[in-house]
């Protein structure tokens, strides 16, 4: 292990790099161009949705033949909402999150020289980069991308006769995702080990900061519940290509009579849940992480019920394991085995109840510093506790008869899961920046970028409730013949008006994020005067992350404001006094 | 348009040199770093939590009053507990919603950063952890209780009393049939579905239909392809040789090799048919790929063809064959009339891709699955017309929506459905189309 720092040439410093830090910038801003992409797709189907029918000079502009005469395609608006789903979720909200925070931190927060696997870290980047370049590439084949929904039930995806997006596009979606489990496995399983064995002298399991273990649970839920992912596609992917009926069965479509039996399209979904819902908390786990860090940190206060905290995560990611089904009550499923789903869906909001009130705590009476990532942790906290109530609702399969496929489940899972995990995400940008390029955000802008993206994520998402509730059902291109919806018709202009404003916001972000790579203010070592490992690495990067032996660590991650010590901080590394206790 | 591009651009450059100027200002002005937070910014957003609370309940309270008589009353009899539990459970979210929300709203302003105070540090606390893990539990109990309660009762069995209404999806409308007088719908099978037999019922004439279309189609398909010119050409050239085999330079041709006089008439009529296809210029030109094509397409036409085959009609006790059934089935497209009052116990098929059959006003749903008959009961309350009085909306019609993406025009797959009194139902029923009509 070199902790030198030795020549190395462009292509192994900057490309195929080992060091998890610059991987952790890769997987950075590759989800930021990807998030650009989804949020763009977003801007152009809301437009339809607000002013449905109305033609828009720049729809013409982006989307050309998509779009004649300035109105979107229909076709074209089912592929762009199925590609901002896919983007959001797997490759900004997954590989994103995960592939940027737990490169960068959990070798840094556990002291360790790098992740147990260099070589298999870069192909985790790797792997993601063709990904990601696949997908965007379907966008441009012969009938289009994926059409389907992110979800892609067939025989709707299975079947190119179904639409136009079945084709080639869906074709190139299942290859781009089979690479990307490849990447979240081989990060995943990168994760987990370098947790279990790399640990620094004193860092014992329940020393570790919360990110780290929001990290290690995400990366188990994985590990568990992509390569069924996997498995749902491959099966997909034969029954396109090879003549069996994995998920066909009885189906007579362009004149014609398949010779598919006695497969199931059910089957898939159970598949595609199985992963669907552990993603859920995949792509939210580790937004919670980082917000209690942040928010220990920035509330000079140890954050309270560190063994809670862990413990309801545990319980999460176990739950979330047998919950899939809740996705499937008006399948024709079980009526029976639904109440089962129903019972152990709610048990989640016990462990998650127990976290909103132990982050509610850890504020009170702390002393809170507003920095942009404080401010984006609490904001989670309001997203993720406004959008976990909405989530009883739908889990209550007799409610979710008439909720189900409506706006109403757009706007849940919207705000507990994209604005909740992108705050997290916002969170750990402006918090660690000076770890990833060794200078400062701009403040100021940070706040103008917070208030704005609350206030858009909340005006956008809120009202989609009231719209689902009247029964306006989701991935309609036009919803306005329809009389019985007329009554909440006025809110899709407003929803419109905020995704707009909001996405616009984000160039605050874009421009800081850029400009301070380059121009921002050089950053000291511990700006934050927080207590962890990561803090006592110099501040430019090298090759082992500390100049001389690994840190050792005396004592857990939270001890602000702890009254034996003058400081309102403690790093890790200081050895206990006399007097105090060990944690 | 193009000035258009350019206005943005142009603004867009203005707005980048503001955000840079605002950027470098508010870095060196004062001097200070970005990780200390003034004691004006720190002001500025502990109020700016306050306000945004204040703006963000404002508009809840707004849409709550505005949009919260979300849908109609209830038009069914479960759907008045299912409205009961969404009160319930709104009443419960709401009231959490706004307690934990001001909590976190409120804390930000009240302990904002003083550099002379020190947190507290405090811990954990059993006691307060116990009480937010038990009653959250208990108030989960009541809410999964009720809300079992509620499944239970809509997803149960139907009585035998109840009218059965099948529900068929296909990209992009519905289709509704009632069985007959005899109560049972004639048995369905998916190959036999031809336009005048959209929902595939088992009878004798449907099954000579789709025999007979297949048929035809197959004959047609081959026709095209004895005509094709290329093949027709290389046969000629066989038949020829073996007619001609050796001509001038064969000497030695074994006797088992010569054709038989038979063979030799046969070969040359055939001979004969080619010729005059090549000449008359009816012969067809295909690429081999074309060709294959329909090759395969007659191959698959053959497997559907022998799956009819197959089919085998069996006998009820009482002597009725099962392909008599269906005769009588009627069928309906545009809308369909449920009589108020009566179960009725809805029967799903799909052609094609899964569907979803939604009934907003009767808080019904479920998916329409291809191979697999999916089942949801309802009892109308309110008639169509009490509706519209309600509602003061003479247009009003009840609603059946596809809420399952299934293709580009998703969105305007609906059927109208319509609520009146037995004696209306029964008369509408009456006038229906019954499928054997339609036959031929």
């Amino acid at each position: 292990m070199g902790n030198t720092n030795h020549k190395e040439s462009f292509v192994s410093k900057y490309v195929f790099t080992h060091d998890h830090k610059m991987i952790s910038k890769q997987f950075l801003i590759t989800a930021v161009f990807m998030g650009i992409a989804g949020v763009m797709m977003s801007v152009l189907f809301r437009l339809q949705l607000g002013w449905p029918g109305e033609s828009f000079a720049i729809l013409e502009t982006f989307m050309g033949k998509w779009a004649p005469n300035g109105v979107l395609d229909r076709n074209a608006y089912l592929a762009l909402t199925t590609i901002h789903g896919t983007i959001m979720v797997f490759f900004v909200l997954t590989a994103g999150l995960s592939g940027t925070f737990s490169n960068l931190l959990i070798p840094l927060q556990i002291g360790a020289r790098d992740m147990a696997s260099g070589f298999l870290n870069m192909l985790s980047y790797w792997f993601f980069a063709a990904s990601s370049v696949m997908m965007l590439f379907s966008l441009f084949v012969e009938g289009g991308a994926a059409s389907a929904g992110w979800t892609i039930y067939p025989p709707l995806s299975a079947l190119p006769q179904a639409m136009p997006g079945s084709g080639m596009g869906m074709t190139l979606w299942l290859l781009s995702m089979t690479l990307f489990v490849v990447s979240s496995l081989l990060g995943s399983l990168n994760y987990i080990v370098t947790i279990i064995n790399l640990r620094t002298k004193g860092m014992s399991m329940t020393r570790l900061p919360l990110t780290i273990w929001a990290f290690f649970i995400t990366a188990i839920l994985g590990v568990l519940s992509f390569p069924v992912l996997v498995s749902a596609v491959v099966l997909l992917m034969m029954d396109r290509m090879m003549g069996t009926a994995f998920y066909l069965s009885d189906i007579f479509i362009g004149g014609e009579a398949l010779d598919a039996t006695g497969g199931s399209p059910i089957l898939f979904q159970h598949l595609f849940w199985f992963l669907g819902h552990p993603e859920v908390y995949i792509v939210l786990i580790p937004a919670l992480g980082i917000s209690s860090e942040v928010i220990a940190t920035n509330s000079r206060k140890p954050i309270f019920g560190y063994k809670a905290m862990v413990g309801s995560l545990m319980a999460i990611g176990f739950l979330s394991f047998i919950v899939w089904a809740h996705h499937m009550f008006v399948t024709g499923m079980n009526p029976f085995l639904g109440s089962v789903f129903v019972f152990t869906t709610l048990l989640i909001a016990i462990p998650s109840a127990v976290k909103a009130f132990n982050y509610i705590t850890t504020l009170w009476k702390g002393n809170l510093r507003f920095t942009p990532a404080m401010l984006f942790s609490i904001g989670l906290v309001s997203t993720f506790v406004t959008g976990g109530l909405t989530g009883i609702i739908l889990a209550d399969s007799a409610l979710d008869v008439t909720l189900h496929d409506t706006y109403f489940v757009v706007g849940h899972f919207h705000i507990v899961m994209g604005l909740s995990a992108i705050f997290g995400m916002f969170a750990g940008v402006y918090h660690w920046f000076s770890k990833l390029f060794g200078t400062m955000m701009n403040t100021k802008l940070g706040f103008a970028h917070f208030w704005l993206t609350i206030t858009c994520g909340y005006g956008v998402f809120f009202p989609m409730h009231f719209v689902g509730l009247a029964g306006a059902p989701r991935r309609y291109y036009d919803a306005s013949h329809f009389d019985f919806l007329s009554e909440t018709a006025d809110l899709q202009p407003i929803i419109s008006v905020f995704a707009i404003i909001g996405s616009l916001s984000q160039l605050i972000f874009l421009f800081n994020f850029f400009y301070s790579i380059f121009r921002g203010q050089k950053a000291e070592q511990n700006p934050w005067k927080s207590n962890t490992l990561e803090w006592t690495t110099p501040v430019e990067h090298i090759h082992g992350n500390w100049p001389g032996a690994l840190p050792e660590v005396h004592r857990w991650a939270y001890d602000y404001s702890n009254p034996a010590h003058e400081e309102d901080f403690v790093l890790q590394t200081t050895p206990l006094k006399e007097s105090e206790v060990g944690h | 348009m193009k000035l258009l591009i350019l206005l943005v651009i142009v603004v867009g450059v203005i707005a980048l040199a503001q955000l840079a100027k605002i950027y470098q200002l508010s870095a060196r002005l004062r001097g200070h770093r970005e990780e200390e937070i003034s004691e004006a910014d720190t002001r500025m957003n502990g109020a700016l939590w306050i306000v945004f609370m204040i703006v963000f309940y404002a508009t809840t309270i707004w849409q709550f009053v505005r949009y919260g008589d979300y849908l109609p009353p209830s038009a069914s009899a479960h759907g008045e507990s299912v409205d009961t539990l969404m009160n319930f459970n709104l009443a419960i979210i709401i009231f959490v919603f706004f307690v934990v929300n001001t909590l976190l709203f409120i804390f930000p302003y009240k302990y904002r950063y003083n550099k002379n105070r020190k947190a507290l540090f405090l811990l954990h606390d059993s006691k307060l952890e116990l009480i937010w893990t038990v009653v959250p539990s208990i108030v989960l109990a009541v809410i999964i209780i009720f809300g079992l309660k509620t499944w239970t009762e809509m997803t149960g069995p139907a009585s035998d009393e109840a009218i059965r209404v099948e529900l068929y999806s296909k990209q992009f409308d519905w289709t509704a049939r009632y069985s007959g007088d005899d109560g049972q719908f004639g048995a369905t099978d998916f190959n036999l579905i031809t336009p005048s037999n959209p929902l595939g019922i088992i009878t004798e004439q449907g099954v000579m239909l789709a025999n007979g279309k297949l048929t035809d189609k197959i004959d047609k398909l081959q026709a095209t392809l004895d005509i094709e010119k290329a093949h027709l050409l290389t046969e000629k050239a066989e038949i020829e040789a073996t007619l001609h085999g050796g001509g001038g330079h064969g000497h030695d041709v074994s006797h088992s090799h010569e054709p038989s006089s038979e063979h030799t008439a046969l070969l040359e009529s055939r001979l004969h048919d080619i010729e005059t296809v090549l000449s008359s210029g009816e012969a067809l030109v295909m690429t081999q790929a074309a060709y294959e094509a329909k090759e395969d397409k007659i191959y698959r036409l053959e497997r559907h063809l022998q799956r009819i085959l197959e089919l085998q009609p069996y006998d009820f006790s009482d002597g009725r064959s099962s392909w008599e059934v269906g005769k009588d089935d009627r069928i309906v497209k545009g809308e369909f009339h449920l009589p108020i009052g009566r179960e009725i116990e809805f029967i799903f098929r799909s052609r094609d891709v899964i569907h979803s059959a939604f009934m907003p006003h009767f808080r019904a749903q479920m998916n329409t699955v291809p191979g697999l008959p999916t089942r949801f009961k309802i009892t109308p309350t309110i008639t169509t017309d009490s509706m519209r009085t309600i509602l003061d909306n003479p247009d009003f019609n009840y609603i059946l929506l596809c809420n399952k993406i299934c293709g580009s025009a998703h969105f305007n797959m609906a059927m109208d459905i319509v609520v009146e009194s037995q004696e209306k139902y029964d008369a509408w029923l009456a006038e229906q189309k019954v499928y054997t009509a339609e036959q031929n």
